[in-house]
């Protein structure tokens, strides 16, 4: 049972270190344009293929370094020509435009790279298990991903608060005329910022292709889970979103480690049900099969009991 | 004479519905024009939504694929007669259904406009489709469950065998929903949705209130997404997952979008489009999808109205009566425009193709041949720098067709 859980969280703390590097950028660059952008999640993906192209010819490290740089000038590019051109005819067709490059992308990466899942692999030299524990082995590379997630961080942390660029950032986004008055590039700014949030996503995109597999898909099936994300955790507020991506990927963790489900409920009240009863289904639902749902469950319960979030400031 | 005039474009709508089998009566021609149908009563509740009552919904499929199922058990319980009613009434199962939806899901989203409601369509979106995967005995799985619309009492002798029967009962069906949500426009409710979408505090200031209006809009959207929902459970006599995910929600975006949201007629012309797109274009290349949305990005970019606004930016010069003014221009820079358009596609479809030879506009082009990259991308190259050159007289014809004089009397004595 304890090396169950022990794994589990150790997974779960995997997983929800990723989310938050897809969710910080997202929730930086909410903060700045006031939407959200649905081809966040397409910027990981780009970096994942981009790291794979540059991984077969000069190996896996200078496609971690090379990869998020792509990407993040090819979202400054997005921000540059697209995003702010949109900008005038309101947010929502911002949002639609953000819709609209997500679906564009999928359809990119296809062209270009094919419909198949690509053989992209961490690399040998962290192919060893870390440490064993209960008898099972905890592989390397899943303890660099906690280093490097949490190294960005520190480093994110440190130049938002302490440096002279960070302060300025900061005050770009809650005052932006005051900021442009004192002589600042407010839009270069913008430009940086979604290009760097946008290059954190790709090197997200870098370090799980090889765990979690790099297809045309994988940007869908992490896209809404990091907009599940930013808005429980707050629109806009880092802390929020790095409380919520921890609590998120530690829940799906639990819930497909857990064996438990609707029959030991049962079997706990003592009640029984025909199996041929047309609520079959709902009598045997296992805790595992409800994990990929979880989120969008807390989401919707989130938007109705505290639609500003967990952290989120209240609304005027 | 009035009322002659209004019901004229409806009675010339009806009837272009009626005639289209006349013209093409394939078996292709018919099933595209049944997508076409449930596509345009789908594309017509989603701007109802968003662009009547200003709420971007991320999942509008829910309605539609729920109505669906309803509609496709309703269809398994007429076959082993637990109930008796003619299969007509089927797309009115499934707007019930929507509608039921649309009370209960509407009484925690409506809240607020914006994001929230966005972000709450999307969870709810999320959460149906993850479900439906769960709810084998309901949903069938990824399988889906089919039923057959040809049980039944039959209608004035007709039993349903054919596409084309069911084409005719989809076009009453387009028909009553289309004026219906062409009538709720017109409803106080309906203008309030408007008001309520421009700016909600000013219409809390007169007494209405926003939740309530949006409330009201989004069941009327969910009963016509149904509606749609049943269509298609007629159509296909199956339906699965796939038609309540989150893809089904975003296409339906898609082609309200460019179609032209705010205008009554601009969903219709964006199913239409995406219907043939999907239909036609989906034959000759397996990158339709990425033409479908390069095209939705440089809508939302040079077009953010749609293809409605665009014809309906020409109606000050049509007025004035000097849109003839804008001919010439128009053609010196759409020629080229579209030249460049071919030729990009002939580079995209050359470097994509397995086949060594690839026959394009009559054409055969060697697709490992360099030669005719370089040929076509001069033609690219070429047709872009006359777009250049012919933009500016666009742009000076345009300001002069649309310009606005300086008093009444310049005008009368000019």
């Amino acid at each position: 049972m304890l090396d169950v859980f022990i794994f589990a969280t150790l997974n779960g703390l995997v997983t929800g270190l990723l989310l938050f590097m897809l969710a910080s950028g997202l929730t930086l660059i909410f903060s700045m344009m006031g939407v959200l952008n649905f081809a966040h999640a397409s910027f990981y993906m780009l970096g994942a293929y981009f790291a794979y192209s540059v991984s077969l010819y000069f190996g896996y490290w200078t496609g971690l370094i090379f990869a998020p740089i792509i990407v993040g000038v090819l979202g400054a590019l997005v921000e540059r020509y697209g995003l702010r051109r949109v900008h005038q005819h309101g947010h929502v067709a911002e949002l639609v435009f953000t819709f609209g490059l997500a679906f564009l992308i999928e359809e990119a990466v296809q062209f270009f790279w094919g419909a198949d899942t690509k053989n992209y692999q961490s690399p040998d030299l962290l192919d060893f298990p870390l440490f064993t524990l209960f008898g099972q082995e905890f592989p390397a590379y899943r303890g660099f991903m906690i280093g490097i997630s949490i190294s960005i961080f520190i480093g994110l942390y440190y130049v938002l608060t302490k440096s002279r660029i960070g302060i300025i950032i900061q005050a770009a986004l809650t005052h932006p005329h005051t900021v442009s008055n004192l002589g600042h590039n407010v839009p270069l700014i913008f430009m940086c910022v979604f290009g760097v949030g946008s290059a954190l996503a790709g090197v997200a995109g870098v370090i799980a292709g090889p765990v979690l597999t790099t297809f045309p898909g994988m940007a869908v099936v992490l896209g809404s889970i990091v907009f599940v994300i930013v808005v429980i955790g707050g629109l806009g507020s880092l802390a929020g979103a790095f409380i919520a991506s921890i609590l998120i990927g530690l829940l799906q963790s639990y819930a497909i480690a857990s064996d438990v489900g609707m029959p030991d409920l049962l079997n706990l009240l003592g009640l029984e049900f025909d199996r041929n009863h047309p609520l079959t289904d709902l009598w045997t639902l296992t805790l595992p099969q409800i994990a990929p749902i979880l989120p969008f469950l807390l989401l919707v319960l989130v938007l109705i009991f505290r639609p500003t979030g967990l952290m989120g400031k209240r609304e005027q | 004479m009035a009322i002659l005039k209004k019901s004229a474009v409806w009675i010339g709508y009806l009837a272009a519905l009626l005639a289209l089998p006349q013209f093409f009566d394939s078996v292709l021609a018919v099933s595209i024009f049944n997508q076409m149908a449930i596509a345009i009563v789908f594309g017509l509740s989603y701007n109802m939504l968003l662009g009547q009552g200003g709420m971007l919904s991320f999942g509008h499929a829910v309605y539609f694929g729920l109505g669906g199922f309803l509609a496709v058990h309703a269809l398994l319980m007429i076959e082993v007669e637990t109930v008796y009613f003619s299969i007509i009434w089927i797309p009115l199962v499934g707007g019930f259904i929507g509608l039921l939806a649309a009370l209960f899901i509407g009484t925690f989203s409506t809240h607020k406009a914006g994001t929230v409601f966005a972000m709450i369509s999307l969870g709810i979106g999320e959460l149906l489709a993850a479900s439906s995967l769960i709810f084998v005995s309901f949903f069938g799985g990824e399988a889906g469950v089919s039923g057959d619309r040809t049980f039944g009492p039959p209608f004035f002798g007709i039993e349903w065998f054919q596409n084309l029967e069911i084409y005719y009962l989809a076009v009453a069906w387009v028909f009553i929903a289309t004026v219906f949500m062409y009538l709720f426009t017109q409803t106080p409710a309906g203008k309030m949705a408007n008001a309520v979408r421009d700016n909600p505090e000013r219409a809390e200031f007169i007494g209405y209130s926003a939740r309530k209006v949006r409330y009201i809009t989004f069941c009327a959207a969910g009963l016509f997404a149904g509606v749609a929902g049943g269509l298609f459970a007629l159509n296909y006599e199956f339906i699965t997952e796939e038609n309540l995910n989150a893809a089904t929600s975003g296409r339906v975006l898609l082609s309200a979008y460019i179609g032209g949201l705010g205008y009554f007629i601009g969903p219709i012309v964006g199913a239409v489009i995406l219907t043939l797109m999907n239909s036609l274009l989906s034959n000759y290349s397996d990158l339709w999808m990425l033409y479908l949305g390069i095209m939705f990005l440089l809508t939302v970019m040079f077009l953010p109205r749609g293809f409605a606004g665009f014809i309906m930016m020409h109606q000050l010069a049509w007025v004035r009566g000097k849109i003839k003014s804008l001919l010439v221009p128009y053609l010196l820079t759409g020629i080229p425009s579209l030249l460049f358009l071919i030729s990009v596609v002939g580079l995209i479809e050359l470097s994509h193709t397995d086949e060594a030879e690839l026959y394009y506009f009559g054409l055969s082009f060697n697709s490992t041949a360099a030669m005719d990259f370089i040929l076509i991308a001069i033609v690219a190259l070429g047709s872009l720098l006359s777009i250049r050159r012919s933009l500016p007289q666009l742009r000076a014809a345009w300001e002069a067709a649309n310009e606005i004089p300086e008093s009444v009397d310049e005008e009368s004595t000019s």
